[in-house]
């Protein structure tokens, strides 16, 4: 056995490890080569969003007291809530559970969420069901019966 | 003398032997026994996908894959297109039975342990396929772009996205962007017209292909009687007509829902509207939106979707890889377990889905 162990590898068969992973190394390369574009191109581009800071609502007037509007804030949803009061709140219309879109619930005096029954209070804390966190707030200006709103620094 | 099919088989017979072919169907048989039922099942959805494949090329011609013209499109299917109601129903009710006899298929190799040595390739191929089955329904369930459609989507991408490190970028995948939008609905189609039935083709070749090589699978136990005790029946022609017997009161039983049940198309989907009250996935998803309701927000700083969308995928892939953890059977013996096993995932899904459907 310890006869084997010193017999020189035959240059035939340095050769042959030397192509093996020359022509080895080839394929992985090519295969990468093939496969990336693929990937890359299924990864949708990042869409040059317009940056939305605030926007203008209407006039207070054309909201009812004691209802909730969703309105357009870019290309998100916002609720914006009347209260019995006559006071103005604007939330993110996108239920923090599953990303469906909540509505103001009359009856119940809450935001809900028809998806999972998620509920929140008229400051926007999530109060019952899954909702794990609270809808994000957002500043209301009113400026001569002009509603304007943007997003809270 | 000939007639001309005799002369058009001896033309075809002279180029690609197909007595080769003729012997081999001749000469297969399938077992006949008290379990025999089941072995029907296959073909029922075998059936049902090639309705599938036929009305969804019919639609097809129609059909507009853009959020401003897919409702539309669909409105002129059904309202000006003639049959189109027909076509178009057809497709969602066939659908659901395709997903119902694949299920049913299934729980019946599960339970007779027909995928146990020699059959996992055929067992393992099934499962895959019944994956795309799901694949299918979830993504041509956003095809109509009406409101429900919108808003399941949006939850089912959000749940993928809850999915341990990959999620972010499964979520993204899916959607074509970080919302649903048009390009979810460019996506949705291209993987339910292309890429699905693509992979679906491959599989349920090889799965045939298994199933003709290697015959039916007998129930544990019978492998041991005498030859004169297996009762048998040719599958050409006795097994093939009854097969194509049950494919004609399918295709009545289609007709006659798809008729007298025509497919809703409901409201158009609007991303500034709120979520309608009632939204439901479709019903082979119920017991898994079920369940996700269970669980509380938080458990032990996992999210409950989280360990949710885990517990579901861990036992999914315990249950993909029976033939390997159930030896008894590849050994030919009983094995309790699998049953009990089975009996209590059965239950389970048939609980969860009822009361998902009630709540």
């Amino acid at each position: 056995m310890s006869m084997d162990e010193h017999v020189p590898t035959p240059p035939q068969a340095t050769k042959r490890n030397f192509l093996k992973y020359v022509l080895g190394g080839g394929l992985v390369a090519w295969v990468v080569s093939v496969l990336y574009p693929i990937f890359a191109y299924l990864k949708p581009p990042e869409e040059g969003e317009v940056e939305v800071s605030s926007i203008k609502a209407g006039k207070v007037g054309e909201f009812v007291k004691d209802s909730g509007t969703i309105i357009r804030f870019g290309n998100k949803p916002l609720i914006l809530v009347r209260l019995s009061s006559g006071e103005l709140r604007a939330f993110s219309a996108t239920c923090t559970h599953l990303d469906c879109t909540v509505q103001y619930r009359k009856d119940m005096g809450v935001i809900w969420c028809a998806c999972h029954n998620g509920r929140y209070d008229l400051t926007g804390r999530n109060i019952a069901g899954p909702p794990p966190r609270p809808l994000e707030e957002y500043k209301v200006i009113i400026q001569d019966e002009e509603i304007s709103i943007s997003k809270k620094v | 003398m000939k007639t001309w099919w005799q002369r058009l088989y001896g033309w075809v017979n002279d180029r690609v032997h197909l007595e080769d072919l003729v012997e081999f169907l001749g000469k297969k048989y399938v077992p006949v026994h008290s379990h025999s039922v089941w072995y029907y099942f296959g073909g029922v959805s075998l059936f049902l996908f090639i309705i599938q494949v036929v009305t969804g090329i019919l639609l097809l011609l129609y059909y507009k894959g853009s959020d401003t013209l897919a409702f539309e499109s669909i409105q002129f299917i059904m309202a000006k297109v003639e049959f189109g109601w027909l076509i178009r129903s057809i497709h969602s009710w066939s659908a659901n039975l395709f997903v119902l006899a694949a299920v049913i298929h299934m729980f019946s190799v599960y339970f007779t342990k027909a995928y146990r040595k020699p059959r996992e390739m055929t067992w393992l191929t099934g499962m895959l396929m019944l994956g795309l089955a799901l694949a299918f329904g979830f993504s041509g369930y956003l095809l109509p772009w009406n409101e429900l459609a919108f808003f399941a989507t949006k939850v089912g991408t959000d749940i993928a996205g809850s999915v341990p490190l990959i999620g972010e970028s499964l979520m993204v995948f899916l959607r074509g962007g970080e919302d649903v939008g048009g390009a979810t609905l460019s996506r949705m189609f291209g993987f339910h017209v292309a890429i699905l039935p693509g992979v679906f083709a491959v599989l349920l070749g090889i799965h045939l292909l298994l199933v003709q090589r290697q015959g039916m699978s007998e129930p544990l136990g019978m492998e041991n009687s005498s030859e004169a005790e297996q009762k048998t029946m040719p599958f050409f022609p006795n097994f093939l007509l009854r097969d194509l017997l049950l494919w004609l009161l399918v295709l009545n039983v289609l007709a006659v829902l798809a008729v007298l049940f025509p497919w809703e198309l409901g409201h158009k989907a609007d991303p500034f509207s709120p979520a309608p009250a009632g939204i439901k996935p479709e019903w082979y998803f119920l017991f898994m939106f079920q369940t996700l309701k269970y669980i509380p927000a938080q458990v032990l700083f996992v999210d409950g979707e989280v360990l949710g969308i885990l517990m579901f995928g861990i036992a999914g892939v315990l249950w993909t890889l029976v033939p390997f953890w159930d030896r008894k059977s590849s050994r030919g013996e009983q094995n309790r377990l699998v049953n009990y096993v089975g009996i209590a995932v059965i239950l389970f899904v048939i609980v969860l889905t009822i009361v998902g459907w009630l709540a």
